[in-house]
């Protein structure tokens, strides 16, 4: 199938970088190690697959696994008409990965939300400032480990 | 005997002119609004109940109607709607998030806008019917019938 023959060709030029590679439901995924994302990305956006948009971007908490967060990034390509999911893991000392800002301009707040909501930081934002919370909020919402009930109000409460 | 005859029928007096002249400010953030709306308009006509004038300035109102969720950082916009009201001022709470939060129990959202300002009707409800909200604003005019009047020019002069 198609998606097969993107993925055979992604884990041939990017022996390293690619660690795994399935088509789960027919959609195709790849994992990829943190550092090699800035090679694979320009790659995967010139001809001949021309992933000219990235749709979403976004992060996972597992809290059990050892590196905590899974950045992941769905780009879709408008030539092609076809899908290509990327997933990376990272570690919660070390959490920063690179912008993608440079690639799509939307990256920008998404990167920003994902900052904002789980603490990855991103090298190369030019603005990583909080997107959704306000700037005295502590801690990062999204967090698994983030009390489910916590309140941080803007203003004392009546009760 | 008779200045007392003359001041209850005044508070009386005060309480009907007030309770059928309700000026409302809808302030809306969310899905709760289509139900509004459909308060509001000629369906079920709130007009029938003299609070017919939606005003868009708290300034000019004199009933809130906090329709939807409020987040923490709405809260403060809220009390500064709240504070613009001139006295006397009446609050709905308006469906369930208003109420309580609703199914937001999370670290966003403010669990009932009761934490942010004083509430004289809560309508529950996700979103509350049309029925409801006409019920509700029924007891506020009962409510505003029934409390002694706020007669503010008097009471600066004593």
């Amino acid at each position: 199938m198609e998606e097969t023959t993107i993925l055979e060709a992604l884990k041939r030029r990017f022996p390293k970088g690619v660690v795994d590679a399935s088509a789960p439901l027919g959609d195709a995924t790849i994992v990829i190690r943190k550092d090699a994302l800035l090679e694979i990305i320009p790659f995967l956006k010139e001809k001949p697959y021309e992933f000219a948009m990235l749709l979403d971007l976004t992060c996972v908490d597992y809290p059990e696994r050892a590196e905590r967060f899974e950045m992941v990034y769905h780009l879709f390509s408008l030539a092609a008409n076809r899908r290509l999911r990327i997933k990376l893991s990272v570690p919660e000392d070390a959490a920063v990965v690179d912008s993608l800002v440079r690639f799509w301009k939307n990256a920008d707040w998404l990167e920003r939300e994902v900052f904002d909501m789980f603490g990855v930081r991103f090298a190369g934002h030019p603005d990583l400032r909080r997107l959704f919370m306000n700037d005295g909020f502590v801690g990062h919402p999204l967090r698994k480990d983030y009390p489910l009930r916590k309140r941080q109000p803007m203003i004392p409460l009546r009760k | 005997m008779q200045g007392n005859f003359i001041t209850t029928r005044l508070n009386a007096m005060l309480g009907w002119g007030r309770k059928y002249s309700l000026f409302h400010y809808p302030f809306v953030t969310a899905c709760c609004g289509m139900e509004y709306m459909s308060a509001a308009c000629a369906h079920f006509d709130i007009d029938r109940f003299g609070a017919g004038w939606t005003r868009f300035s708290p300034r000019q109102s004199d009933l809130l109607l906090v329709v939807g969720t409020i987040s923490q950082k709405q809260a403060p916009v809220l009390r500064t709607v709240y504070d613009q009201m001139t006295e006397p001022k009446w609050v709905i709470a308006f469906g369930a998030c208003a109420v309580s939060g609703g199914i937001y129990d999370n670290y966003a959202v403010v669990q009932g806008v009761d934490q942010v300002i004083p509430v004289d009707i809560f309508i529950p409800g996700c979103p509350p019917q049309p029925e409801m909200v006409l019920d509700g604003l029924i007891k506020l005019q009962d409510k505003i019938q029934k409390t002694k009047q706020d007669w503010r020019w008097k009471k600066q002069r004593s």
